[in-house]
């Protein structure tokens, strides 16, 4: 052939159809949005039924964590992200759901190797890389006190 | 006996007969364009058992089994069976068709297992080194998307342009022309393809992967039989979709060989990519598989299609290769069959 391999690379970047970033920033902000909202809603109500504003923030994280694993199992949190995108997945729903969907996936390997061992798949990294930030960030504001 | 062509090309001068086929697919196939054309439409895509790797098995059975009871043979008639699929260590083929007690031989060409394995086949019987040959292969989407991708429950987004594996599977048996003098279709050709890497790396755009390998493929046997691509009735590609197939289309104008009029693609066929939500179309071994082994070979036994090229294309990645950065080399192999 006579291609060149850059001159492939220019050929299928032209034929590749991108990413509708408009459309998909809008749905993020509407589906992240009405998620926050919901949390907002939540927090109104426990805070009303006179629990404190700590225990109720907490409240409100398992809250949306329990809504967001029951919708993952009945297969319905994928298809609201189809369309959500990074509405879905930057809250914390997002991140229940990709801890229970590969619970749900690997349960045929059976409950050790399978749910036990695959459970964190996704994620793990976030959980590594948030834990050792977070260290990082606890030194820096250590040191800055220190003067 | 097989005669060389030309650098890459084999002649099959006996023309294997095509004596039975079969394809089997799940709901979303059955659901699509060529829902009609095949022989077996499974609404429950776990086939009831009990895992992803167990439904794709299943599959691959029934296909071979539906292609045995087509042609009038029982398993004891095939002298060999060349399987394949994308699973690792090729489990849908070797547990599937470990009850059917024929010589077994498991072949891996990604996406483009059916040409594979159908050339092979075809160069066994040729050769008289089996009276009859059987070539099957398969795909699932829940079994695939579990082992490339993520699992099917997570809320992650597709691009543009992904391909949509489709769960499928299809069989062909070949049988000796002495034994079949009245069979419709025949093996003409077979040119085996060499892996082509253009440094593609995005695994979510196989088709622009693949397109580089399945236009070398083309080009080696038109030079090869000096034929072109007017002289076919179709050229039919394994699962470039919508993305690979514009590149294979632009890149064999640029060799002076157009085959846009005569070329489909079964990744473009086997949905349609609108309103079934397939991005750029289908992909895997059961998605050229599925299309060959109903409407085309359908159509060529009914007389209304002559001379065909199969192209089927593979992207011969590992999600561990992706991982490290590797480029997707793709490989091409095309078979050609005549009513």
């Amino acid at each position: 052939m006579t291609v060149t391999k850059k001159e492939y690379k220019k050929m299928a970047q032209k034929a590749s159809p991108g990413t509708t970033y408009g459309k998909n920033m809008l749905m993020a902000f509407l589906f992240g949005g009405t998620i926050c909202t919901l949390g907002q809603g939540i927090l109104n109500l426990y805070l009303s039924w006179g629990i404190d504003q700590q225990a109720a923030s907490a409240f409100v994280s398992v809250t949306l964590i329990a809504l967001s694993a029951i919708l993952t199992a009945l297969r319905v949190y994928d298809n609201l992200a189809k369309y959500g995108g990074a509405g879905t997945l930057v809250p914390i729903t997002g991140f229940a759901n990709s801890i229970v969907a590969p619970a749900m996936e690997f349960k045929s390997e059976g409950y050790v190797i399978g749910i036990g061992g695959k459970m964190f798949v996704i994620a793990g990294p976030v959980l590594v890389y948030g834990t050792a930030a977070s260290i990082l960030y606890g030194l820096i504001l250590w040191f800055f006190h220190l003067y | 006996m097989p005669a060389k062509i030309g650098k890459y090309t084999i002649e099959l001068q006996t023309n294997p007969a095509v004596v039975g086929y079969a394809a089997v697919v799940g709901k979303k196939e059955g659901e699509g364009p060529y829902g009609k054309y095949y022989d077996q439409c499974h609404n429950d895509t776990t086939l009831g058992e009990s895992s992803w790797e167990r439904a794709e098995s299943r599959l691959q059975n029934e296909a071979v089994h539906l292609a045995l009871h087509k042609a009038g043979l029982q398993n004891t008639d095939i002298d060999c069976i060349f399987a394949g699929d994308l699973l690792n260590q090729c489990i849908s083929s070797t547990f599937g068709l470990r009850s059917l007690d024929i010589p077994f031989l498991g072949q891996y060409g990604a996406c483009s297992t059916m040409a594979q394995t159908l050339g092979i086949a075809s160069l066994f019987v040729e050769s008289g080194a089996a009276l009859r040959a059987a070539a099957v292969t398969s795909s699932h989407f829940c079994s695939a998307e579990r082992q490339f991708r993520y699992p099917l429950e997570y809320g992650g987004q597709r691009t543009p342009t992904a391909q949509w594996t489709a769960t499928a599977a299809g069989s062909v048996i070949l049988g000796a022309r002495s034994q079949y003098l009245s069979a419709k279709i025949g093996m003409q050709a077979v040119t085996f393809g060499r892996i082509a890497d253009f440094g593609v790396k995005d695994v979510n755009n196989m088709g622009a992967a693949m397109a580089p390998a399945a236009a070398q493929t083309l080009i080696d046997f038109f030079n090869d039989t000096g034929t072109a691509p007017q002289d076919y009735d179709l050229i039919l590609t394994g699962d470039l979709g919508l993305v690979g197939s514009e590149l294979l289309d632009d890149l064999m104008k640029q060799e002076g060989k157009d085959i846009s009029p005569v070329h489909n693609d079964c990744g473009l066929m086997i949905y349609d990519r609108e309103k079934q939500d397939a991005h750029a179309g289908g992909s895997g071994c059961g998605c050229s598989a599925a299309i060959l082994c109903s409407a085309i070979l359908q159509q060529m036994d009914a007389g209304q299609l002559h001379k065909v090229l199969f192209i089927g294309t593979g992207a011969l990645m590992s999600p561990t290769s992706s991982q490290q950065g590797e480029s997707i080399p793709g490989v091409a192999h095309l078979v050609y069959l005549k009513a």
